[in-house]
């Protein structure tokens, strides 16, 4: 298999997604087999190409330095799952 | 008669001269959500309250004599991955169950404009994973002419709501094939614009360099004329294009005669293509050429890297746009983590389906540190080959015929625990949108059990008329489109 | 231990707030200190479906400081997506550049102890700034308040050419000054609009290859630079010569105890995963736009410094002060402009009077009530000798509350000298009639009695006289 399990839980700590036992392994198998299908990408001569980063045109609009009205709290916080005052509460990272 | 019989432009004329209210429609939609929507299950939501209110205001303004528009007062669903103010947005999603949208999306902003009624939020792949409606975290969508199978994905349940003809139109997005395998395998009509045609702001975002909004209807007229109350220039989007969209039901009569259209040999070699729809969709180019166009052999010799250029570079975008997903301000928080990292894992894992895990896990690992050249910036030099396959081609054709989906629909349960055979079901959609074109379905067909199959119409950038109008004359010379799913109130 | 062995090598990275009225990809205000949260909306919320459109102001400022800095700019850049998790990053990854920056290869010369030295800088790119993090005190919760997240930033990068702690200040507030000259930034350390990042390492002098880079970070004021600085170098050094070895990390600067921390958990966020922003076209510089920016660009600090110290011969501690704001200096200049006397002068007044009386009334330069030709016509009064120094202090006082004319105000005191040399000398007469014998102890050498027949005369002057006056006529009078 193209993946081990070291690397499907470091893939997984850098999304934030703590993947139960059984999904660490699901994960290792569907993952390595897709990975082994993309891999044929790489019988592809792209020596001379450029990559497609921006799937847009030559568009590179810029709008005005106006201030615009911003949310009012409901709005801003209306979805939040915990607050405190105006602010968003979150648990303590551990030092 | 029953008002939902009629199209979106039939029922905005007889809106126009006041034989139909707005309201009558809405309630006519509305009676078959209850009739249907039980066995069916495209909605997720549905704002009997607001659409009402939208109808009666669309009739009010009908006897001031100010009516906004020839869509005004009819009934359209959208899918739940639009932002739509005070009203859930989930994008099908366990994370974002109880968001209530602050703001409306542009397009959003744009059909209240044209006073179309929003009957209610459609069911989706989450976050627009997807090719079956399976992957909802919710329920799954079923196809209306099958209830056992799947109406296709992501965009189902606004396929399914558009065949069963609980509402008069809807709009979906196309990231990989999400409006076009749909619309065929439920037999409608769907576009998927150019990439920059219809703004993205106020669509909650998969894949930023491949997402479009499109529109989803029972013909093609109907197709032209929501997509032009959509196609409009958005500064609040940096990836809209600057253009004023033509007109484009004014050439859609037009006919075929004297186009050429390009046939992709790597389509129609496809092995694992189901004879039937290979059988069909063969007859409908074949019915093109009788009305006057030029079928043309052409070849786009990198299709078959389609579908690994595809799962490298939207995974990865979409593992990007979904790290906003973190508990933090909004949609779900776990319970009871203690700090930070426990809250952002737990929350992450609970609120993301398998799919989606398994796309973020894909598209965070094609970026990762030692990676990233040999996958993602390989996979985006791989894109520009497929878009140079097109332009070559497009320099013999006006446009490219396809079928849109390998397979007619499929039961449900069959493909979703099977990624690589679910992800096939896109290998003819994906390369336009990777090559950010135009691509419209139409039905074109039915299999021996009457399941719907779909012609699929591939143009060059900005030519949505063209495409519109190749799908019209085929299908104004048939009655596929007229042909309605066989659901029995329950 | 011998530091003196060592060679610091250093290199510093610059936060800059940039003062846009709105923030980079949305229109909410960047005015700092409004209640959490109250300058938030949908895109910098990192709500679902938001979309950022750049502010046509970020690109002029940062033009402006990349040729203020002598980079080149690029006509085409690239917007890159940094990921990672925080708290007070909502999209989960910040828009900034990576690959193909906006600006190249500048360099700022600053002057040292040794001498002038230039430090080139490497590049200058565009970001959006975070939200900010508080941890509350009370419960085990951080609050976050996303007023901050969105505002524009420009990072400017240099090569690691500094060699001491002194010259890191010294860079940083030439790069200060010069930001603040451009009108693109407050400088104010404290509010956190202008932050420092210290690459700190150490070879052995006449060593090829430079040793372990270590980050400091949280440096946020000038003394703390050199003392997180030095601090630092002092503890590469000691871990060396203990035959330890420099570890590649990131250290929190402590000020209470006056020493670096190593920051555990930064190991593994390393890795940020960059890719091209794919909402967001390339940035495109038009053609003339580079060199209209530059057409405009406002003297700079270290130019006009040499210029004041050479035009005006000023001596560089003068000219450092009056340069040292932008407002000052020009008012300095107007006003000598109209005066006929000495710069020096007209010097000692700003550092002196003005700047005392601007820090009494807390009034900036652009808030004073008087004009330059009325500040010259006082200086000329004193030199002509209407106005002795202590009366023309009174007169400006008032001048400087009122913006009345130094003439009007010294007359309605009744502050003007009198020139007249009949009067002095008549004046002088009389003191030296009714002061027969100290008339005769100056004659008989106790010069020091002349001190005295001043005053009286100045008395009987009622304070009018012009001393430099008096002073002479009953010199000559006393036959000296």
């Amino acid at each position: 298999m193209s993946l081990t399990l070291e690397e499907v839980r470091h893939v997984a700590g850098l999304a934030r997604l703590s993947l139960s036992s059984e999904e660490e392994a699901l994960m290792r198998t569907q993952l390595s087999a897709i990975l082994d299908a993309v891999a044929e990408l790489s019988a592809v001569d792209t020596s001379a190409v450029e990559p497609t980063s921006h799937a847009a045109g030559e568009v590179a609009p810029w709008r005005a330095d106006e201030v615009r009205p911003s949310f009012p709290p409901e709005k801003a916080l209306g979805n939040a799952p915990s607050t405190v005052g105006t602010s968003f509460a979150v648990p303590r990272i551990i030092e | 008669m029953e008002p939902t019989e009629l199209s979106m432009l039939e029922l905005g004329k007889k809106l126009g001269s006041g034989e139909l209210s707005s309201v009558e429609a809405v309630r006519a939609c509305l009676s078959r959500v209850d009739r249907f929507d039980g066995q069916v299950k495209a909605f997720l939501m549905v704002d009997r309250e607001g659409a009402l209110a939208q109808a009666e205001a669309a009739d009010r303004r009908r006897k001031d004599g100010r009516r906004a528009g020839p869509l005004d007062g009819v009934p359209v669903g959208l899918k739940d991955l639009f932002l739509t103010e005070g009203l859930p947005t989930t994008a099908g999603s366990a994370i974002l169950e109880g968001f209530v949208a602050p703001y409306d999306g542009t397009v959003v902003k744009l059909l209240r404009a044209a006073g179309t009624p929003i009957v209610g939020k459609l069911n989706m792949d989450e976050f627009a994973m997807g090719s079956s409606t399976e992957n909802s975290a919710f329920f799954p969508t079923r196809n209306p002419w099958n209830l056992e199978t799947s109406p296709g994905g992501s965009s189902g349940g606004s396929a399914a709501a558009v065949a069963a003809r609980m509402v008069f139109g809807a709009l979906g997005t196309d990231t990989g094939g999400s409006i076009r395998q749909p619309a065929a395998l439920s037999g409608i009509v769907g576009l998927k614009p150019t990439y920059g045609r219809v703004s993205r702001f106020g669509v909650v975002a998969f894949a930023s360099s491949l997402d479009q909004v499109g529109p989803m209807t029972r013909d093609v007229p109907d197709c032209a004329a929501l997509l032009q109350t959509i196609a409009v220039h958005d500064p609040c989007d940096s990836t809209s294009a600057p253009m004023k969209a033509p007109d484009y039901l004014a050439e859609l009569e037009g006919g075929v005669r004297g186009m050429k259209l390009g046939l992709p040999r790597e389509y129609f070699e496809l092995p694992g293509m189901d004879p039937e729809v290979r059988a069909s969709v063969e007859a409908a180019t074949r019915a093109l050429e009788k009305l006057g166009a030029e079928l043309v052999p052409v070849s786009l010799p990198h299709t078959k890297y389609a579908l690994a250029t595809y799962y490298l570079v939207a995974p990865a975008e979409a593992s990007s746009n979904l790290a906003r997903y973190d508990g933090v301000r909004y949609g779900l928080r776990a319970e009871g983590a203690g700090n930070l990292l426990a809250m952002y894992g737990r929350t992450r894992d609970q609120g993301f389906g398998l799919e989606v895990k398994r796309r973020v896990m894909l598209g965070t690992y094609a970026l990762s540190a030692g990676y990233y050249d040999a996958y993602y910036l390989k996979a985006q030099k791989v894109r520009t080959l497929i878009k140079q396959d097109f332009t070559d081609a497009f320099r013999t054709v006006d446009a490219v015929l396809a079928p849109t989906s390998p397979t007619p629909a499929f039961r449900i349960g069959e493909k979703v625990s099977d990624p690589l055979a679910m992800y096939l079901n896109d290998v003819f959609t994906l390369p336009c949108n990777l090559a950010g074109l135009p691509g419209l379905s139409v039905p074109c067909g039915f299999t021996k059990a009457s399941l719907p199959i779909g012609l699929q119409v591939l143009g060059r950038p900005w030519d949505e008329a063209r495409v519109l109008r190749i799908g019209r004359a085929f299908e104004r010379e048939h009655d596929f489109h007229r042909r309605t799913p066989p659901l029995r109130a329950a | 231990m011998s530091v003196a062995d060592f060679q610091p090598v250093i290199g510093l990275e610059v936060h800059a707030q940039l003062l846009t009225r709105s923030k980079i990809f949305c229109g909410c205000s960047t005015e700092f200190g409004a209640p959490p949260n109250a300058h938030t909306c949908a895109v910098c919320l990192g709500m679902p479906g938001v979309l950022p459109v750049l502010n046509e102001t970020v690109v002029e400022f940062a033009v402006r400081v990349g040729r203020a800095l002598g980079c080149r700019i690029n006509p085409v850049s690239i917007w890159a997506r940094k990921n990672y998790f925080y708290p007070d990053l909502p999209k989960g990854y910040q828009i900034s550049q990576y690959d193909q920056p906006l600006c190249e290869h500048g360099a700022l010369e600053i002057d040292t102890d040794d001498g002038p030295r230039r430090v080139r800088i490497l590049r200058i790119h565009l970001e959006e700034d975070a939200g900010k993090n508080v941890h509350d005190a009370g419960g085990g919760e951080s609050l976050v308040d996303l007023n901050r997240s969105g505002v524009p930033l420009v990072e400017i990068v240099s090569e690691p050419d500094i060699r001491s702690s002194s010259e890191a200040a010294e860079y940083l507030k030439a790069l200060r000054d010069i930001l603040v000259y451009l009108g693109v930034n407050d400088g104010n350390l404290e509010e956190g609009s202008f932050r420092c990042d210290a690459n700190v390492s150490v070879m052995r002098k006449g060593a090829s290859q430079y040793g372990q880079r270590v980050e400091l970070k949280n440096i946020n004021s000038f003394r703390f630079v050199q003392k997180a600085i030095d601090y630092e170098i002092g503890r590469q050094v000691e871990l060396i010569e203990s035959g330890g070895r420099v570890a590649q990390e990131t250290r929190l600067f402590d000020a209470v105890r006056g020493e670096t921390r190593s920051m555990r958990s930064k190991e593994e966020a390393h890795d940020y995963r960059y890719f091209p922003e794919p909402d967001l076209p390339p940035l495109r510089i038009p053609a003339g736009y580079v060199e209209r920016i530059e057409r405009e660009l406002p003297e700079l600090p270290r130019a006009k410094l040499h210029r004041f110290v050479g035009t005006y011969g000023l001596p560089a501690y003068d000219a450092k002060i009056l340069v040292g704001d932008r407002a000052l200096a020009d008012l300095f200049e107007k006003v000598q402009a109209v005066y006929k006397g000495p710069a020096k002068k007209l010097s000692n007044w700003f550092l002196g009077e003005l700047l005392r009386l601007m820090k009494e009334e807390a009034r900036e330069v652009g808030a004073l009530r008087f004009t330059p030709p009325q500040f010259a016509s006082l200086l000329e009064m004193v030199d002509a000798g209407e106005l002795s120094n202590n009366a023309a202090k009174d007169v400006f006082a008032e001048m400087f509350r009122t913006g009345r004319s130094p003439r009007e105000v010294a007359q309605e005191k009744g502050l003007i000298q009198v020139q007249d040399t009949g009067a002095v000398e008549a004046a002088v007469d009389a003191v030296l009639a009714a002061n027969p014998g100290e008339v005769e102890k100056y004659r008989a050498g106790k010069k020091q009695v002349l001190g005295f027949l001043v005053g009286q005369v100045m008395k009987a002057m009622k304070g009018k006289g012009n001393p430099a006056l008096v002073n002479a006529a009953l010199r000559a009078k006393l036959g000296d």
